[in-house]
This record gives structure tokens, C-alpha cells and sequence, in this order.
């Protein structure tokens, strides 16, 4: 490792120049095909869309959507919801990443964990959940007596109480990237600014905030971008308000008017994707501008001791955590619980039936576990399979065109999920060729996942791949074991862990999945996401909570799995572990 | 076991010749260095020996047999070549006990496992670790891994073994150690080994011959002894061992391969350079004195200024400045102050060419 280090110091690029391994570059030609027709082929075909009517190039379809008030409208609403979340995304996350990083308050890992779960559990439970926290039916707030009265609006139907939940959903990627810029100060620096008679606040505006800037930018993008794609939370919380963003105006149209819009949505759906795409342009504009390179020991920067006050410390924040996933999920157990929806919950009335109703009677609940279950267990399969070879190639012969794919890969999963659904559709209604629709199937969605998900099952392996000595595999070659033999002795039982837990990541992401699936869903073709949604809209709101108690509990379940095994994968694995 | 040969091989990254036109014969069983500064192309030579590497142009044989010729197209893969390597970081495979890592070579060839076993036990005795047989190698210490590593290169009996930097992990007590561990092994074996390292004094302890990288080139390759007392260029001479290169004039070429030269006021006898003494072009001729060849003696004509002294235990290193500009290394046995005038007689020197190897 050393021996390669010090060579591509003195002479860079060395290693990137492929070796006279033949069989790797047939392999390449292999991977890049499908991982083509899978990310990039839908984007391109999404394009064309927008600027082609009834099969002549026109702007028609623009003219149509951008001189259409509701588009502004929309944009303007999504702006707003997705930047204020973003400020309280930025508060809360970074408030925690400083304090965990940086002062010696105690049982970090099981706060660090706690803060991780909103992130995991998707978005439209997290909306179900606060609005049965909140007013006049809360059963929570009921069996307590402190509901509002009945008629009293629902404070969470705003554009606040959009961004407020879009803010508590993405904290938890602001204090992620924070706390790795924080993890990787060296200490050196802060302890210069000491010596040289920085203290108290200087010390934080003159040092620490200006070196940990790379990692907020990021996180503010990524937070902004994510909150801006989201579907789930102005779904539940702005469609029975009249509340329209791009991502539920591009579903009410898609809903309401079926595949003669699609047009017509493309572009919307290209104009939220130029809208991410500024986001993180202008992203890596402003860090193009710090490129701190944080040279020395890294170490603790900063072990502020908190002394009386780290108790009181404590205490916020994990109230803050109790305020903000604890009591929504305690209202979304208790409306499990109640026996119809609205009745004061007591002891004595308390029942599970409606888990019962979920698990064993209703076919299309059952149907959607199935579904859901197939599709992300199927997704997590074929994506660690495509992903072992991809990344090995990626990692060991890289050129221009893994750089290429390397870049390709991050697309339609950075892209808003409306945007990839959208592309999903137009590519496979009726794909090219073989004249065959997938369109109203369980298979377009499968594709739109692989798609998706694409990127979360590679960068562990690929992760793995770069840690490993490229002497193990020589050492193999010199043996006299050819490609396939090597990558079975020794690269695949070296990877197979960060391999397992990428595809638990694509698991967990696609077990609960809503935002590509409730623009392709079919009737039978349901997924647990779109089942909640549906529920709750319809009004089965008892049996919504049920469905999403038993998401939360998976999801939970998955996490502390990956935390017990966290000590055996590589590092930068475990997504909430730096 | 086999011989190799190299003619004219580059290898380019980029504009970069990290190896250029490098000529090297090397005999059947012979223990060869590759010694060199860091980025001179020596690993890269040692990685187009193995077949990581293709050449650019050039031609690699083994045992007579042509490993890779571009110009002929011709270029076997590193798993067809049957040449062993040791790595630096020892590349033993984590999730494989100590012996399937050693025996990996005979199950890829397909051996029977008795047979397996039996030259597994045989390797792991060699390098004696027959009773770790069973361990994990992070169980293991840093030496003994590179000596499971050597166990796994011994037991596919292999055409050549081919060490990059393999002590460079290790602390200084165990390289000693190690040293004689590999020329036990190649002793043992008559192993045909080449052998990368930036360390002198590990090459010249170990190898029969030295070759002497810098720029992609190889400088010089003789035996250690005469790369020490007989560097041919500027570089070698710098490289290898300790002592000065000063300029000299008024070269008179002697019989038997002595001269004399002018050094401050005083005339010394030295070895001359054939290829100098020959072309009798002595304007860039370079004296090369090692510091055990000056004596530090009060009543000698030479004399110095001291400007440094350091206790090496059991002896002093004095460097002495001879004119204006000229730095000499000395041993002497005695503190001596800075700025002190001594006086030093020179026993032997070596006359050469102080300009050659550059214009190449």
C-alpha cells in the first residue's frame, strides 16, 4: 500500500493506466451496457420528450407549461418549502453535529443513532405520524384530553408545516456531512488558533465555522436538493390543503390525466431536475472556492468540557430527539391502536386488530408487502451482483470512461424521483425494438429501482475495492489464478461485506420507497409507500398508522442490525457511522 | 530456476519513461538488487519482470523464452509466467488460514491434497513456521508474514523470485534478521532472486550484484565491492556509500591502473577509471574518497578545516573543508573542535569521470 502511495505521488495518473489484462476490458464492455440502458437511456429519452410534439421538434409543450400559472406557482412553493426546511434542516443537524463532534456530553452513539432514524423512515410516515400528533383527531392528543376542538384547522396542512417536517427529515444529512468535516480537522489548527489567543467566540467564527465550511455547503446542497425532490411530505401535508410543489403538481397531473400528459409533465419534470442541478452547481462553485487542504494529525480538535452545563446539554437534546421522533411515532402507535378512527383511545377499547386486519386480511396490504418485498429484496440481489464486477473494474482499471460511468451513476438517484419516474415511463411504455411495455407493471418499477438504487449498493463495494492492497490480487496473479478465479478466491470474500451491507442499504431504501412508485403504480403493482398514501387518502387512517408501525419496526430493526455489524464492514459503510 | 534477459525495454506513463531503454542480463540462480532513489523506475522494472506491466517497446525473456515483446505482439499474463513476489505489505489473503495461503498456488493448479499438504509442510518448515500452520496471518507478527509470504512463493517453484521492498514495513532489529533469512532461502533453494530496494545497505549485504537505478536508467551493475571502491558515475558514487567526489586536475596516468592527481597542495596515488584512463580526457576528473580511506594524522601536507563532528560510537565522523568549497567525510578517533586545522593523509581514491551518465 505504502509502495503504491509513494509511486502515484511521484508520478500521478500511473496507476490508472490499464494493465495488459484483456478479459477486464471484455468484463468493462459488459457492465457499461447496462448500466447505459438503466441510468442514462431514461434521462435522454426524458429530453427528447419535452422538445418533441407529436413527433416534430417544438417548443410547444414549454410554451404550454412555463406560460401556465400553476408552474410558477409551484416552483415558487417548492423554493420556499424546500429552502425553509433547509434552514431548519441546518439548525437542528448542525447544532447536534458541533455538540456530538466537538464537547464530551455522553452516550454519543445511541444519540448519534437515535438522530439517524428520521432519515430512514420514509418521509410520508413521517408526515402520517406529526399529523397524528397534531390536530383535532389525534388520538394521542385525545386519550390525553388536550386535542384541539373539532373544526380547529390542521396546523401541519401549510407551507410551514411542509417545510418544518422537510427540515426534521433531512437534519439528519447535514449532521452527517458536518460531522465528517469535523472528524477530519486536524487538531493542530485549533490548537495554533489557541496558542495564538483565540478563545470562546472568535475561536468559533475565526476558526472552526470557516474549516468546517466545506462540510456545511454540502450538506445545506444535498439537504436543499433532497427536500426539494421530496414527494412523500407535500403529499400528505399540502394535497388536502391545496398546496401544490412541482413533485405533487407532476403526480396530481400524471393522476388525473394519465399518460396523455406525460409530455406536458417532462417538462415539469425537467425543470425541477435544472433546479437541482443549479443546487449543486452551485454547490461546487462555492466549495470549488475552499479548498482547505486540512493538512496534519487528526485527532479530537476540540474537547470542550461542558462542565454544570452538560447536563442541561444532554437534557435538550434529547428532548429535541423526543419532540421530533419519539412522540410523532408514539401518535402514529396510538392511532394503530384506536378502534376507528376518532374515537378516544382508553385501555379498554385499545385493540390490534387493525395490525391483524394489515398482516393477514386485507389482500392488498398483503399484496403490497409481497410487492414491496420482492422488489427491494430483487433490487438489492441483481444490484450487488451488477455492482461486485462494475466496481471492480471502476476501482482497478480505471479510465476516461469508468470516470464517465463513475459520474453517470450518481444521476437518477441525485435527480428528483419524480424526474427518473417520469423518464421510466416514457422509456419503457412502449421500449424501442423489442415493442414491449412495461408501463402498469411490477417490472418498470424494479428497473426505476435499479436505477435509483444503483449507486447506494456501489459505493460500498467500490469503497472496499479502493482500501484493498492491490498486492492481494497480484499476489493471486502471480500464483497463476486468472481473473475469474481471483475474483472468486480473493476479491469477492474480501468484499462480501461491504457487498452485504450495500444491499441491506438498497433493502431498507426500497422497502420503503414512495416517490418513483406512486408515479408507477398499477392496480396489484402497489408498494408498501404508495399503500400508505392510498390508505390515508381514502381515509383509512387506522389502518395507514398499522401499515407504517410495521415499516418503522422493520426499519429499526434493519439499522440496529447494521450497527452490531458495524465494527466488521469497512469504514464509511455504515451511512450514519464516519 | 532460469535466467532472464532484458533488451532495451521502456515503459512509459504518460511522457513519463519510468523505465527507458533498460538492457539487463541476469544468470541462472544469481541474487541481483535493484537499488535506487524513489521514482527511479525500479519497481516498475521489477512489475514489467512480473507482467503487471507491458513495455512500451523492448523485449523480456525467460529462460529463453519470450515473456513480452510488443513489437512481435507477443505478452504473456503474470499468472502464466511462473515467477514468485514478495510484496512490501506481504499481500497474504486475510480471510485464508497461514497454509491455504502458502498452498494457494498448488490448489490453483489443481495438485491432490495430500500432495498439497505435504509441500505446504515442507515450505512452512523452510521458513520455519510449520507450527502456525493453522493461524490467521493477523495473528502473526510483520517478519513472519513476510516469511509466509516467502513460504507461498517457494512452494510453486517458481522461475525467478522477485522481492519489492519487502523489509520495508519491518522495524531495524527484524531486517537484520529477515536479511539472513532470505539468503538462508536463497542458499537453500539457488533461487534465481531479484531484489527491489532504495536501502544501500541491504543490497550490498544480500546481493551478488548490484544494479543501480536513477531516471529510468540503470547506471551501473557490478558486485557490490566494486560499486563501492569503483562507482562509474557521478550518481553511483553519491548513491552507494558514504564519502566526497572532488574535483581534481593535473591527472598523470601511472602503470597498473594508478595515477596521481593534485589535491590542494599535495599529490596522491589513486585507482583510475580504464574508460578515463584510455580516452585521457581528464578535464571533468572526479576523486571519490571513502572516509576510511583518509586518515586524520597531524604531520600530513594536506590540510583541512574541521566543521563538523559527530561521535558515532567508537569513532568520530569529522567533516573536513579542503579549500574553499570542498566538504571531505573522515573518520577519526578523537573529538575534534570546529574550525580546528587538521592534517590528512590520503591511502587510496578512485579517479573517474565525473561528467559521464549525464549526457544519457
Amino acid at each position: 500500500m505504502q509502495a503504491t502511495g509513494r509511486l502515484r505521488g511521484v508520478l500521478p495518473g500511473m496507476m490508472a493506466k490499464p494493465s495488459g489484462d484483456r478479459s477486464s476490458d471484455r468484463l468493462l464492455i459488459w457492465l457499461v451496457v447496462p448500466v447505459f440502458i438503466i441510468s442514462i437511456l431514461p434521462i435522454l429519452r426524458l429530453g427528447f420528450e419535452g422538445v418533441m410534439v407529436g413527433g416534430v421538434p417544438s417548443f410547444d409543450y414549454f410554451r404550454d407549461v412555463l406560460a401556465n400559472s400553476s408552474t410558477w406557482r409551484a416552483t415558487a412553493n417548492s423554493l420556499y418549502t424546500a429552502g425553509l426546511g433547509t434552514i431548519i434542516s441546518l439548525l437542528i443537524g448542525g447544532a447536534f453535529a458541533f455538540l456530538v463532534a466537538l464537547t464530551d456530553i455522553r452516550a454519543k452513539a445511541a444519540l448519534v443513532f437515535c438522530f439517524m432514524i428520521p432519515m430512514m423512515i420514509p418521509p410520508q410516515i413521517t408526515a402520517l405520524s406529526w399529523v397524528q400528533l397534531t390536530g383535532p383527531s389525534s388520538a394521542l392528543l385525545n386519550a390525553i384530553s388536550m386535542a384541539p376542538p373539532m373544526g380547529s384547522p390542521q396546523p401541519l396542512y401549510s407551507a410551514e408545516g411542509i417545510a418544518l417536517l422537510l427540515g426534521i427529515q433531512h437534519a439528519s444529512i447535514v449532521f452527517l456531512t458536518l460531522r465528517a468535516n469535523l472528524r477530519m480537522l486536524p487538531r493542530e489548527q485549533i490548537e495554533a488558533a489557541r496558542l495564538a489567543g483565540a478563545r470562546g467566540g472568535r475561536l468559533w467564527w475565526q476558526i472552526i465555522l470557516p474549516l468546517t465550511s466545506p462540510g456545511l455547503i454540502a450538506g445545506t446542497a444535498m439537504a436543499f436538493v433532497t427536500a426539494l425532490g421530496n414527494f412523500g411530505i407535500p403529499a400528505m401535508l399540502g394535497i388536502p390543503a391545496g398546496y401544490q410543489t412541482l413533485p405533487t403538481l407532476i403526480y396530481q397531473k400524471l393522476a388525473g390525466f394519465g399518460p396523455s400528459v406525460l409530455g406536458e409533465v417532462s417538462v415539469l419534470a425537467m425543470l425541477i431536475g435544472a433546479i437541482a442541478i443549479c443546487g449543486v452547481a452551485l454547490h461546487h462553485r462555492l466549495l470549488s472556492k475552499r479548498d482547505y487542504r486540512l493538512m496534519g494529525m487528526v485527532g479530537r480538535p476540540l474537547d470542550v468540557k461542558l462542565g454544570a452545563r452538560r447536563t442541561l446539554v444532554e437534557t435538550t437534546l434529547w428532548a429535541v430527539l423526543v419532540a421530533i421522533l419519539v412522540i410523532p411515532l408514539l401518535a402514529l402507535f396510538t392511532t394503530a391502536l384506536v378502534p376507528a378512527f376518532g374515537v378516544k383511545l382508553t385501555f379498554a377499547n385499545a385493540t390490534f386488530e387493525a395490525f391483524r386486519e394489515v398482516m393477514f386480511v386485507q389482500p392488498s396490504t398483503i399484496r403490497a408487502f409481497q410487492n414491496s418485498f420482492v422488489l427491494s429484496v430483487g433490487a438489492a440481489v441483481t444490484l450487488v451482483l451488477m455492482c461486485l464486477p462494475l466496481a471492480y473494474v471502476m476501482v482497478r482499471r480505471s479510465s476516461n470512461l469508468t470516470k464517465l460511468i463513475n459520474l453517470l451513476v450518481e444521476v437518477p438517484y441525485a435527480l428528483p424521483g419524480v424526474v427518473l419516474a417520469i423518464a421510466c415511463i416514457l422509456l419503457f411504455i412502449r421500449i424501442p425494438v423489442i415493442d414491449v411495455s412495461l408501463y402498469g407493471t411490477l417490472a418498470i418499477i424494479f428497473v426505476a429501482y435499479l436505477a435509483r438504487f444503483l449507486v447506494i449498493a456501489l459505493r460500498p463495494v467500490m469503497n472496499s475495492f479502493t482500501q484493498l492492497d492491490p498486492a492481494l490480487e497480484e499476489a493471486a496473479q502471480a500464483c497463476g489464478a486468472g481473473l475469474w478465479r481471483r475474483l472468486r478466491d480473493v476479491l469477492l470474500p474480501l468484499a462480501a461485506p461491504s457487498a452485504a451491507a450495500g444491499a441491506l442499504l438498497v433493502f431498507l431504501t426500497a422497502f420503503n420507497e414512495l416517490t418513483v412508485s406512486a408515479l408507477l403504480w398499477s392496480a396489484g403493482n402497489e408498494t408498501l409507500g404508495v399503500l400508505i398514501f392510498n390508505l390515508d387518502d381514502s381515509g383509512d387512517t387506522v389502518l395507514a398508522s398499522a401499515v407504517a408501525v410495521l415499516v418503522v419496526l422493520v426499519v429499526i430493526v434493519l439499522m440496529s442490525c447494521f450497527q452490531l455489524a458495524a465494527r466488521r464492514l469497512p469504514k464509511g459503510v455504515v451511512p450514519w457511522q464516519t | 530456476m532460469a535466467d532472464m534477459n532484458l533488451s532495451r525495454i521502456t515503459k512509459c506513463f504518460g511522457d513519463y519513461r519510468a523505465v527507458n531503454q533498460v538492457s539487463l542480463d541476469i544468470a541462472d540462480g544469481e541474487f541481483v538488487a535493484l537499488l535506487g532513489p524513489s521514482g527511479c523506475g525500479k519497481t516498475t522494472l521489477l512489475r514489467l519482470l512480473a507482467g503487471f506491466e507491458e513495455p512500451d517497446h523492448g523485449q523480456i525473456s525467460l529462460g529463453g523464452q519470450i515473456m513480452a515483446c510488443p513489437e512481435s505482439g507477443i505478452m504473456i499474463s503474470p499468472e502464466d509466467r511462473n515467477l514468485g513476489i514478495v510484496f512490501q505489505s506481504y499481500a497474504l489473503w486475510p480471510h485464508m488460514t497461514v497454509a491455504r495461503n502458502v498452498g494457494y498456488p498448488l490448489e490453483v493448479r489443481g495438485l491432490s491434497r495430500a500432495d498439497q499438504e505435504r509441500k505446504i509442510a515442507e515450505a512452512l518448515d523452510i521458513v520455519a513456521l510449520g507450527p502456525y500452520a493453522d493461524r490467521s496471518p493477523s495473528e502473526l507478527s510483520g517478519g513472519q508474514r513476510q516469511r509466509v509470504a516467502l513460504a507461498r512463493c517457494l512452494v510453486m517453484e517458481p522461475r525467478a523470485v522477485l522481492l519489492d521492498e519487502p523489509l520495508a514495513n519491518l522495524d531495524v532489529h527484524l531486517r537484520e534478521t529477515m536479511q539472513q533469512a532470505f539468503l538462508d532461502f536463497h542458499r537453500r533453494t539457488g533461487a534465481t532472486m531479484i531484489y527491489v530496494t532504495h536501502d544501500q545497505s541491504e543490497a550490498m549485504a544480500m546481493a551478488d550484484r548490484i544494479a543501480v537505478m536513477d531516471k529510468g536508467h540503470i547506471r551501473q551493475m557490478a558486485a557490490p565491492e566494486t560499486l563501492y571502491r569503483e562507482p562509474a558515475d557521478l550518481m553511483v558514487a553519491g548513491f552507494v556509500g558514504a564519502g566526497a567526489v572532488l574535483p581534481v586536475q593535473g591527472v598523470t596516468v601511472g602503470s597498473n591502473g594508478n595515477c596521481s592527481v593534485q589535491l590542494g597542495q599535495s599529490s596522491i596515488t589513486a585507482r583510475i577509471c580504464p574508460k578515463l584512463a584510455d580516452g585521457l580526457v581528464t578535464a571533468n576528473a572526479g576523486l571519490c574518497l571513502r572516509p576510511e580511506d583518509v586518515w586524520v594524522t597531524d604531520d600530513a601536507p594536506l590540510r583541512g578545516q574541521v566543521d563538523d563532528c559527530v561521535y558515532l560510537g567508537g569513532r568520530f565522523r569529522l567533516s573536513v573543508r579542503i579549500g574553499v568549497d570542498q566538504i571531505l567525510p573522515v573518520y577519526a578517533n578523537r573529538r575534534a573542535r570546529i574550525g580546528e586545522q587538521v592534517g590528512l593523509k590520503v591511502n587510496d581514491g578512485w579517479v573517474f569521470n565525473r561528467m559521464s551518465g549525464e549526457a544519457a
